[in-house]
């Protein structure tokens, strides 16, 4: 057995994601509970601090997602205090979260990724929005997809199919942001690969194959039970999941992350494989592609959890 | 239940790093909680096998004698067995909604209205007709309009839905000179006035408004609520009735939840009975003008032009209008991000109108946190103008 005595998942935090990091925190701790580990959870507050210190943990699970979770803050704030952890350090993290980044750090390494533009408000307000945005739809044609360039579960994030939706849809993104990442919008089969390493190096989980009941895998589709119908494996051809495997590894490495982490990915209609985004805190909830992935798999998702918190742990800070 | 971006932007908003002008909580701290611990703990001691047992649906006898007591301070004459005790005044809302209203019937409201009556009347599937309010309340000719809508359409409103003092969200209160106009176009209509009064003990000038009850046992149906004059948490409030809705009241009560607790009712009944409460209202009346005048003062020196708002005597809610083109609700993530939240107006409207609205609520955070707050709202609003002109209206 592990040396696990102290377990304190993260969750919370103060962006949007709140409610989904504080289920995604629940499940993670029920999950360890499962697997004989007690564990507390504990908020990214002002008394975060003073408990950390008063009784250092064996290790840290952050489950918090977003700003402060995910990009980097948190883990910067745990290494400060030598605190162990699971998860990405805080440097891999500040480039993930920032999706521009991560597309352009993937781009480098030869992954597909969509066209994309990343404005900021000041510029559509100093150079006039109307000429930015007849710019934009020029340059990347139509369909579009929006989102902030920071941020997750599709909050802010939609897409566009005529130019005259494009200023309602970036005034939508700039609600959660105020930086605007404009992609070209890819059709096809949406999927997610969760990426685990135990120490033998990355490991791609089986991809998911997501299927919103009606419309777009918005933040409803998400977290409604039900809404979304999921497929694990994804129904890809083999050449085509060894692929979307290989580039989650692929950013799982570039981008320097660590033990885990989840790409979304478009597959088109030619069998081509997009990459859009990874994020270093996936989501647990009981509608989320990770905890999927790992079921699917063989392996227990509390038994997973325990892995890398006594990882982390033997690992130190 | 469907996930709901708003649910999950106001699980943010109970944080305390948020300045919350959202939630209408009453400042229960204000109470002198170790007074009110001593007093259950003796309540429990010597009447603790009352108070743990069942009762009847219509309520405890001598809280209702007591009730009678606060209502005559706005002039209300009652018997107690007029009285029954329900859970809240949002039991009394939901039993009213469940006895009369059958799927597709009218239900006159201000516009804007509660929002937790628009809740319980959606809940039988009615259909909500808004009533224009201005400065003084609800407006009599708008109301004969509707009346009239309603029965040139073949149809006829079961009850008009009104909070008269301070209102929720709108801050507003009917004028005097108002009332009896008000009720006599109802009683001309044969319409059932449902008078719900959360708040009129707290007005900040003067004696407490008269009741629109005083005036109309028969055509009023009156709702009261310890929850802003003594604890929100005892759940207790009240339904005043002519004999044959109170009837179908306490039946439709004693099927809802048999009785209501003992507990929370000898405790209002103890409280009543040994405690200065007349004091401790004129204490919240004088905490909550403190945070209105803080509500007031910041919103006149930060609030960018184009924004307008109530200016309550009473009560919680300042009702505030955002400029031409500014959407309450897109602009909330914003808001969130910036640490201060509030509700949209369109949670006021059966509808999906009041977008341009915003209500603020002054009842919990301290006169400095408010400022803060509205400092807050004032720089998000600034950004959303500035997004308004380069991009358009938000929808």
């Amino acid at each position: 057995m592990s040396d696990l005595e102290r377990i304190v998942v993260l969750a919370g935090g103060l962006s949007p994601e709140r409610e989904v990091s504080l289920h995604s925190g629940a499940r993670v701790r029920d999950a360890l509970a499962e697997a004989g580990i007690h564990a507390i959870i504990a908020d990214a507050d002002s008394a975060l601090l003073a408990m950390l210190r008063a009784d250092p943990p064996s290790a840290v699970f952050p489950a918090i997602h977003g700003v402060c979770g995910e990009d980097g803050a948190i883990r910067e704030v745990l290494g400060l205090l030598g605190v162990p952890y699971v998860g990405s350090v805080a440097s891999a993290c500040q480039m993930a979260f920032d999706k521009p980044t991560a597309k352009a750090l993937t781009a480098a390494a030869g992954l597909a990724t969509p066209p994309s533009v990343t404005l900021p408000r000041e510029t559509f307000h100093d150079l006039g929005a109307a000429a930015v945005i007849d710019l934009i739809v020029a340059r990347l044609g139509l369909p579009l997809y929006v989102k902030p360039s920071r941020g997750g579960s599709a909050l802010g994030a939609g897409p566009v199919r005529t130019a005259a939706d494009l200023p309602a849809a970036v005034l939508s993104c700039f609600a959660y942001g105020d930086t605007a990442l404009i992609e070209r919008f890819v059709s096809g089969t949406e999927v997610a690969v969760g990426v685990i390493d135990l120490g033998a190096g990355p490991q791609a989980l089986p991809a998911v194959e997501i299927v919103p009941g009606e419309g777009e895998y918005d933040y409803a589709a998400r977290y409604t039970a039900g809404k979304t119908e999921f497929y694990v494996p994804a129904r890809l051809s083999a050449a085509v999941a060894d692929e979307v495997a290989r580039i989650a590894i692929a950013a799982h490495t570039v981008l320097g992350l660590r033990d885990l982490s989840r790409t979304d990915l478009i597959v088109d209609d030619a069998g081509t494989a997009w990459f859009l985004e990874v994020n270093v805190a996936p989501g647990m909830t009981e509608t989320s592609t990770l905890p999927l992935a790992m079921e699917a798999s063989g392996h227990s998702f509390g038994r997973t959890c325990v892995s890398l918190l006594e990882q982390a742990a033997a690992r130190g800070a | 239940m469907v996930a709901s971006e708003i649910r999950a932007l106001f699980a943010v908003a109970a944080r305390p790093e948020i300045v919350s002008l959202a939630g209408g909580s009453p400042y229960v701290a204000a109470l002198p909680l170790d007074v009110v611990g001593d007093m259950i703990g003796q309540l429990i001691a010597t009447q603790g096998a009352t108070a743990l047992q069942y009762c009847t649906a219509q309520g405890d006898a001598g809280l209702r004698e007591r009730i009678c007591d606060v209502m005559a301070l706005e002039q209300i004459r009652a018997h107690p067995d007029e009285v029954v005790v329900t859970v809240g005044s949002q039991q009394a809302l939901d039993l009213m909604a469940r006895i009369f209203i059958d799927p597709g019937d009218v239900v006159l409201v201000e516009a804007p209205s509660y929002v937790g009556a628009l809740g319980a009347f959606a809940a039988y599937q009615a259909a909500v007709v808004h009533v224009a309010m201005d400065d003084d309340g609800l407006i009599p000719e708008a109301l004969e309009e509707a009346i009239r809508r309603t029965a040139a359409a073949g149809r006829r409103a079961k009850f008009l839905y009104t909070v008269p003092n301070f209102h929720n969200p709108a801050g507003v209160t009917l004028a005097a000179g108002r009332r009896h106009r008000i009720l006599d176009i109802c009683q001309r209509a044969g319409l059932l006035v449902v008078e719900d009064n959360p708040y009129g003990l707290l007005g900040f000038d003067g004696e407490p408004m008269r009741a629109l009850r005083a005036d109309d046992a028969e055509g009023v149906v009156y709702l009261g609520t310890f929850s802003k004059t003594f604890a929100a948490g005892v759940r207790v409030g009240w339904a005043v009735a002519p004999t044959a809705i109170r009837e179908k009241l306490i039946l439709a009560a004693e099927s809802a939840v048999l009785c209501h607790s003992s507990f929370s009712q000898l405790t209002v009944r103890e409280y009543l009975n040994t405690q200065p409460w007349h004091e401790q209202v004129k204490d919240f009346r004088e905490l909550y003008r403190e945070r209105r005048d803080a509500t007031l003062s910041a919103l006149s020196r930060m609030m960018p032009p184009g924004c307008h708002w109530t200016r309550p005597a009473g009560g919680f809610y300042v009702w505030l209008r955002l400029p031409d083109g500014i959407n309450a609700k897109a602009m909330l993530p914003r808001a969130i991000s910036s640490r201060v939240a509030y509700v949209p107006g369109t949670g006021f409207y059966a509808d999906g109108s009041g977008a341009q609205y915003a209500r603020l609520c002054y009842s919990f955070p301290a006169p400095d946190r408010i400022g803060e707050g509205i400092r807050r709202l004032a720089s998000v609003i600034e950004t959303e103008v500035q997004l308004r002109d380069d991009f358009g209206p938000a929808h």
